[in-house]
């Protein structure tokens, strides 16, 4: 699994209320929520965001409300992958349910710059800056939430562990 | 090597002798909670998994609370949504209109959740439960649905911070100064990932209310949950109160701790958190120049009868300052009727402050005060990010209940006079 595209960079503590404010939440439209992605601090976003994309950010991504929408709307958006320095918890175990692919990276994060070419590789952790052709190491998910990822999220995971 | 209160919860729940940080395990669920913001979600994760039997309907709690009585039609749909699923899987802790309070001021008043339990929650400050001596943490719509199904979770045991409380609080600080000045001293990734292990002879000065309010932000500072060991304060107030036989965990004496901090009571001082987050904390002294449009107090963080009380204590016989909404929001129906009975909401009304039935409402922006741009609001909620109570360009100062109800009747950030 790998995605490619163009980097949005964000700066540290991205809370879930501008990835996806409170305002909206009286629909759980994936689709409907998505048009408002990022929309407080970056209202440019949704406009030119595409498929692939790739979002870099801080430490503590995904701070604040426990909301699945957030990580659902970024995915939904089209996004490839989030990069960051560090993710806030929850954040981090809604993206691994919803599959939405993370990856811790302080390297990365910091060297990579906004607008950037990059690809991703996730079974290896491989990111690439194509633009300014430099390499980083993600740390790789343990084999536990592995396998929920390759399953396609928590509950998919739990049907195929009834299922053996 | 010991564990932590936290840690041995876990491993009791997880049928095992000993856990440590790091170790992924599976855990048996007490209580597993959702709104009217996270159940539809879960609700169509479940139902999309295949799933058509809760694993015990006794352990499951919806709570109609963040948008209601309903703000608009899609908010409705979304009550009804919720409605449906607790009224087919006859889920007994079903809380709607005229029973509801705010879920995290409500459960432990109700007696739902109790001393030893493993929670989860859909609604990140699940957290607060830890100062009834549980292990209780936030968690999203989809491990919500997986716990409805199958009442158990994966956690990844954390690694401990220890706050060791000592002395006391000064009359015009609370919990709340408590949790802002720990936040203010650890940033708001300070606990990632960690457990808040409240503990030392401070602990027995602190009241629930304030106990339930610094474990209300332990989410704040990054942390999966905050927890007090059990005392006879906690015993009294679950008395009478709680439906399930409470489970007393003590850290062992040689459990390990990253990192140990030290916290006089003593020597906390009103604390406001400025924006856009809620390490900006200075004390409420030094920012007598911020001017304030609106003042909120309620929320899962400060709704409880103590806040009521403090607000009251200062409100009562004075005025709001011109040109300053007051809102305040009991967190339960329970807390909204002894503010009746004692008295408390003709005084509000008196000095000029508006009393509303339980809701989350403008603390996340929903409804019920929202902000335009360039107003300030000090609010005893519990977060102050860009646009969090309304525009953008508005901002929100997190205060305890007794600073914001004297900022009230200034106009500008005030602390309560000792």
């Amino acid at each position: 699994m790998n995605t490619h595209g163009k980097t949005f960079k964000y700066a540290d503590n991205v809370d879930t209320d501008v990835i996806i404010p409170a305002r909206y939440l009286n629909t759980s439209d994936a689709q409907e929520l998505s048009r408002h992605c990022m929309e407080d601090i970056d209202a440019e976003f949704v406009k030119k965001v595409a498929p692939g994309d790739v979002i870099v950010a801080g430490w503590n991504f995904g701070c604040g409300s426990s909301r699945e929408h957030a990580p659902l709307v970024i995915k939904t958006c089209g996004t490839g992958c989030v990069i960051a320095k560090s993710f806030a918890r929850i954040f981090y175990r809604n993206a691994i349910n919803i599959g939405l692919p993370i990856l811790e990276c302080p390297e990365a994060a910091d060297a990579i710059a906004a607008g950037d070419e990059v690809s991703v590789d996730f079974d290896t952790g491989v990111i690439t800056d194509i633009t300014t052709e430099k390499n980083f190491q993600a740390q790789p998910f343990p084999e536990f939430i592995q396998n929920i990822i390759r399953a396609g999220g928590l509950l998919a995971s739990l049907k195929e562990g009834a299922a053996k | 090597m010991g564990m932590t209160m936290t840690q041995k919860i876990l491993a009791a729940h997880a049928g095992l002798d000993t856990v440590e940080p790091g170790q992924l395990i599976n855990a048996r669920l007490d209580i597993v909670l959702g709104n009217d913001i996270t159940t539809p979600v879960a609700i169509n994760e479940f139902k999309k998994a295949g799933f058509d039997q809760v694993f015990d309907k006794d352990r499951i709690a919806i709570v109609l609370d963040h948008f209601v009585p309903n703000k608009d039609i899609k908010a409705a749909e979304q009550s009804r949504a919720c409605r449906e699923f607790a009224c087919s899987h006859c889920v007994s802790h079903f809380y709607d209109v005229g029973k509801m309070g705010i879920e995290h001021a409500l459960l432990p008043e109700q007696g739902v959740v109790t001393a030893g339990d493993c929670i989860i929650g859909a609604d990140s400050h699940t957290c607060t439960y830890g100062a009834l001596g549980a292990f209780s943490t936030g968690v999203g719509s989809t491990d919500m649905a997986a716990g409805m199904a199958t009442g158990m979770a994966w956690f990844k045991v954390p690694a401990a911070i220890k706050f060791n409380l000592t002395g006391s609080l000064a009359p015009n600080c609370s919990g709340k100064d408590v949790i802002l000045s720990i936040i203010g001293q650890i940033g708001v990734d300070g606990a990632l990932y960690r457990s808040m292990e409240f503990t030392g002879p401070g602990v027995a000065a602190l009241s629930m209310d304030d106990r339930l309010c610094i474990c209300n932000m332990a989410i704040e500072a990054g942390a999966k949950n905050g927890i007090f060991p059990v005392d006879e304060k906690t015993i009294a107030y679950m008395a009478g109160r709680v439906k399930r036989e409470p489970v007393i965990y003590e850290a062992d004496p040689d459990a390990e701790y990253e990192q140990i901090i030290d916290i006089d009571l003593s020597a906390i001082v009103p604390t406001v958190a400025c924006p856009h987050l809620p390490e900006n904390t200075k004390p409420a002294a030094s920012l007598s120049d911020i001017r304030i449009d609106q003042v909120v107090i309620g929320s899962c963080t400060n709704g409880r009868m103590e806040d009521m009380e403090a607000a009251c204590r200062i409100l009562a016989g004075n005025h709001v300052a011109d040109g300053v909404r007051c809102i305040i929001i009991p967190a339960t129906m329970a807390i909204y009727r002894e503010c009746i009975e004692r008295g408390y909401v003709t005084a509000f009304i008196d000095a000029g402050a508006v009393v509303s039935t339980p809701t989350c409402g403008p603390c996340l922006g929903g409804y019920m005060g929202i902000l335009a741009a360039g107003e300030r609001c000090i609010a005893t909620t519990n977060r102050n990010f860009v646009g969090r109570m309304g525009h953008v360009d508005s901002e929100v100062y997190l205060a305890s209940p007794a600073t914001a109800a004297a900022s009230a009747l200034v106009g500008y950030i005030k602390p309560a006079e000792v």
